[in-house]
């Protein structure tokens, strides 16, 4: 990689002597079903209660027990979240991998590993530990079936000690994760985590340069993943009604929904204010979702990229007839079954264009739990008031990693539902014609199945239709429905959250974004800023269709980089739909497909050498 | 304005004539089984008194699924996608419990294409009426064998099926349906008894209705044909149904007929004919429907009912408000439960 632009300040290269507090990422290398998710967890929730910005993310391999995870933990001083590239902090317990894991890391960087991988016998510019972790589980699990679970314990309290994480918080986290009913297992673990301080303490020197220190940064913040944060919103927005099929990595938020549905929305008679329907694939999630909206539920399905792929055919029909639906797609990464278990932003070109014919459905791009949350609840409002199929495209990252979050705020503003013509409706109007462009915005009005009026019923097709919804194969019918089903877009597009823009003075070129790219092009701003002195701009989509703000965003740049979390720029070639040669012209793209979420210093390095060029 | 007397139409017992229960006019061909069904749906819901805008109509696609236009013109109707109609009305019936809801589809929609659905369909004993117009070929396509096109037909080109054939009524009783007649389309009186059971039935009804092709599928090889069926066609027993509105005391002629109670207090009178049949018990209805493959002859009535299985409203533990009628109130939960959670994450 050649840059003509140098960093005088780049990350890493500490040595000992120079403590680096609260600044670096911790990663855990184990085997999949080993127990590792529970220790990983309190650690990072230790770090949170001593008030750090902190992020967890879990890179897990599509299987049940023995493939290999890593867990990566990042402290940020600074408040960045997204994902640091380089690791700093690692500990090797999977001899499957703890051979390459060791010589992938920089120098100077820590290494804890179970002591018989003997991997000091690799490198020599590590700051080593070996544990043995075999000969510490004994004394504190008398049960050997129970071992290799709570020997991951241990790990904890070596990493505490070492990086001077307060055991109270260990201790705390730990019990708030097994909870009351499972106090037993916590002081099991209790004990395993403390036999790892103890003999840390008795046997190794702190010397290696990370630490943590106390810090107030998270007061108030809540710790939540996407998917249980999506669920929230649509149950707090008035879902009655869910049909999904299993799928990594949706399958949490419907699981999510289903726990707290029963908490929330069952009322005296313990009967259910919802229904919640595994349906036998996706094919039938759709159909169901289609019908109950049709009927007048709030109906959703949760999916990913595969099941994107099969509910195709339904969404066109969604959108031929003017029926709501909420489809949560937690992308993943494809084609094919592609890595169901890394995130990939791989769904945003086939989502707004699903299906046969002239389609064109509005996207919603959540970048934290906030806007799971706050989305949720939007989508469902746009999809009844524009009656429409509606995507959330959250990922991997988001959904079912845990994040830091500010509380989920209350609303109680009005539901918009959309218009819906009542029985008293109609007998003052005397009828209605379901697909007239009463109010010039390319949206009808609709009755439900069951109003009780003799004028309600109308027909629903999936065929040629009129505005009275009669049968027709009239080119001028034909021509008359889809213009308004492409006025209709066009009120949608006007509708939709609006993009968080910042314009930095003396900025030549900006960045645009969306979803979890947010926290690592954010970081990349303050790296060019402080690294290069370079200002950079920055615009977030948070939805499509786009609208003029990103025309005036790319007028005022000399260039705007599109970064995208996939290999084909899917955000960037969506504008070719909207955008103008002269525009098209100024984009770049910026596009990271590992299957890892994004990271800032991936984005910078590319940007430098496309700005070299 | 004239002021001769003019005789009062005829009028059921909710005080509508039987044009609110028409359709539009049908682009079927003439003779089609198929306009028979259309013709039984509109006499038996006039019959009955159904509040024809609490009906929805659900189809697929094909010639079967164009049907729920001809018939029930106030109901509000969902022609879908090919073979999807059981999920689109599952759907719709969870959001609205009070709807009544009819399916009609035909062979290639509910035996291929949608064969997934259906199959869960059944699974589930969700309160519907679904109907299969089976005529043993594609027609909309003119004239391709379907899924139960029974072994050994003739296509009108002249080819042989050599693929067994899916038998929906078989499948209707072993996976969980709670009603499962089969029918001739040109059996008036029969496919009228059947309608009115399903009508008050409490779950899941699968109505097989041989419904010959007059196009494609009538001609001297085809099993399916008006005069095959007419030839072939034993009814299991003669059906009476009694609705539990009309005020009738049952004469019940020992050994002669059985009684099934409905749900809704409605009763059905099995007249038993030659045998001793029961369609109360699975295994004489999957005896009989193999019996008459074997014989290959169509048995046509109810083959099967069960009235104490759960249907899916009481599987999901639903509340009787329909979904769709819920007041906000119900539906969003208070701040102070969000607050709780907030703290349950902190």
């Amino acid at each position: 990689m050649s840059t003509t632009l140098t960093s005088p300040a780049q990350e890493g290269g500490n040595t000992a002597r120079e403590r680096v507090v609260n600044d670096f990422s911790i990663q855990v290398a184990t085997a999949n079903g080993s127990g590792s998710q529970t220790s990983n967890t309190v650690l990072m929730r230790a770090l949170f209660q001593m008030g750090i910005p902190v992020s967890g993310k879990n890179m897990f391999p599509s299987n049940i027990q023995g493939l290999p995870t890593w867990f990566t933990i990042r402290a940020s001083k600074h408040g960045w979240i997204g994902r640091k590239k380089e690791i700093d902090f690692l500990v090797a317990m999977n001899p499957e991998t703890a051979r390459e894991d060791c010589l992938e890391l920089e120098p100077d960087r820590v290494l804890v590993y179970d002591e018989p991988l003997k991997l000091n016998e690799l490198r020599s510019d590590l700051h080593m530990y070996p544990v043995p972790f075999d000969k510490l589980v004994g004394p504190v699990c008398p049960e050997p079936k129970l071992r290799k679970l709570v020997k991951n314990m241990i790990y904890d309290g070596v990493v505490a000690y070492l990086l001077e994480i307060d055991m109270e918080e260990i201790h705390k986290a730990l019990f708030k994760q097994f909870g009351p009913k499972k106090v037993k297992a916590a002081e099991l673990n209790w004990g395993a985590a403390q036999a790892g301080y103890d003999w840390a303490a008795a046997n190794l020197s702190k010397d290696q340069p990370y630490r943590v220190e106390r810090m107030n940064a998270n007061a108030n913040k809540i710790i939540i993943d996407g998917n249980a944060a999506t669920a929230l919103g649509a149950i707090f927005a008035g879902c009655t009604f869910v049909a999904w099929y299993p799928i990594t990595p949706s399958s949490s938020l419907v699981e999510s929904m289903i726990g707290y549905l029963k908490r929330l929305r069952t009322g005296p008679d313990g009967k259910g204010t919802y229904a919640v329907v595994q349906a036998e694939d996706e094919l039938a999630s759709i159909g169901m979702v289609i019908g109950a909206s049709w009927a007048g539920a709030r109906a959703m399905t949760a999916t990913a990229g595969p099941g994107i792929s099969l509910m195709s055919e339904f969404v066109g029909l969604a959108y031929y007839t003017d029926v709501p639906a909420v489809i949560v797609d937690v992308q993943r990464v494809g084609p094919s079954t592609g890595l169901p278990t890394r995130t990939m932003q791989g769904d945003i070109l086939s989502n707004a264009l699903l299906s046969h014919g002239d389609t064109r459905h509005p996207i919603l791009f959540p970048s934290g739990p906030e806007e799971c949350y706050s989305m949720a609840a939007e989508a469902f409002d746009l999809a009844e008031k524009f009656q429409t199929p509606v995507f959330i495209n959250t990922d991997l990252d988001l959904g079912m990693n845990n994040w830091m979050s500010d509380p989920l705020p209350y609303s109680d503003a009005p539901l918009q539902r959309g218009k819906v013509l009542s029985a008293d409706d109609l007998e003052r109007l005397g009828g209605f014609e379901r697909y007239r462009d009463v109010d010039g915005d390319g949206v009808g009005y609709r009755t439900l199945p069951g109003t009780n009026h003799p004028a309600a019923s109308y027909f629903t097709r999936g065929s040629g239709h009129n505005e009275k919804a009669q049968y027709s194969e009239r080119p001028e019918d034909y021509v008359n429905n889809v213009d308004r089903l492409s006025k209709k877009f066009e009120s949608i597009r006007g509708a939709v959250p609006a993009p968080e823009v910042q314009y930095v003075g003396g900025a030549r070129f900006g960045m645009v974004f969306c979803g979890t790219s947010r926290d690592a092009c954010f970081e990349s701003q303050d790296q060019f800023q402080r690294e290069y002195n370079l200002p950079v701009s920055t615009f977030r989509v948070r939805a499509y269709p786009y609208g003029p703000a990103l025309e005036e965003f790319i007028d005022r740049h000399d260039f705007v980089y599109v970064v995208d979390q996939n290999r084909d720029g899917q955000l960037h070639q969506l504008m070719k739909l909207d955008l103008d040669p002269g525009r098209l012209a100024k984009l770049r793209g910026v596009r990271y497909y590992t299957g890892l979420p994004i990271d800032a210093r991936s984005i910078t390095d590319e940007i430098l050498r496309q700005e070299a060029e | 304005m004239s002021t001769t007397a003019v005789p009062p139409k005829k009028t059921n017992r909710i005080g509508l004539e039987v044009l609110s229960y028409k359709g539009g006019k049908t682009t079927l061909c003439a003779g089609c089984g198929h306009n028979s069904v259309s013709e039984r749906i509109v006499e038996v819901f006039f019959e009955m008194g159904v509040q024809p805008w609490q009906v929805a109509k659900f189809s697929g696609i094909g010639c079967s699924s164009k049907s729920p236009a001809y018939f029930l013109n106030l109901a509000h109707g969902f022609n879908s996608v090919h073979g999807r109609a059981a999920s689109v009305s599952t759907g719709a019936m969870l959001a609205n419990r009070d709807l009544l809801g009819v399916v009609v589809t035909g062979d290639g929609d509910t035996a291929s294409i949608g064969i997934g659905q259906f199959m869960h369909l059944l699974r589930r004993n969700l309160p519907l009426i679904y109907i299969i117009e089976d005529n043993g070929v594609y027609g909309l396509t003119k004239g391709q064998f379907s899924a139960t096109s029974d072994y050994g037909a003739k296509s009108k080109l002249g080819n042989l099926n050599e693929m067994h054939k899916l038998d929906c009524c078989l499948l209707g009783i072993e996976l969980g349906a709670t009603l499962v007649a089969r029918s001739f389309s040109g059996d008036k009186k029969q496919l009228q008894a059947i309608l009115k059971t399903a009508i008050s039935h409490k779950g899941l009804s699968i109505i097989d209705v041989i419904s010959p092709c007059t196009t494609f599928n009538d001609h001297p090889g085809s099993t399916m044909s008006y005069a095959y069926v007419k030839e072939h066609d034993i009814p299991l027993h003669d059906l009476n149904f009694i609705p539990h509105f009309d005020d009738i005391h049952v004469e019940i002629e020992d050994g002669e007929t059985q009684e099934v109670t409905l749900h809704d207090g409605s009763v059905l009178r099995v007249k038993k004919l030659g045998r001793d049949y029961d369609p109360t018990d699975k295994m004489t209805a999957i005896r009989t429907l193999h019996e008459a493959e074997e014989a290959q002859e169509v048995v046509t009535g109810v083959l099967y009912i069960n009235t104490h299985s759960k249907n899916y409203y009481e599987t999901l533990n639903m509340v009787d408000t329909p979904l769709s009628a819920l007041p906000e109130t119900l539906t969003r939960p208070s701040k102070a439960a969000l607050d709780e959670i907030m703290e349950e994450l902190r």
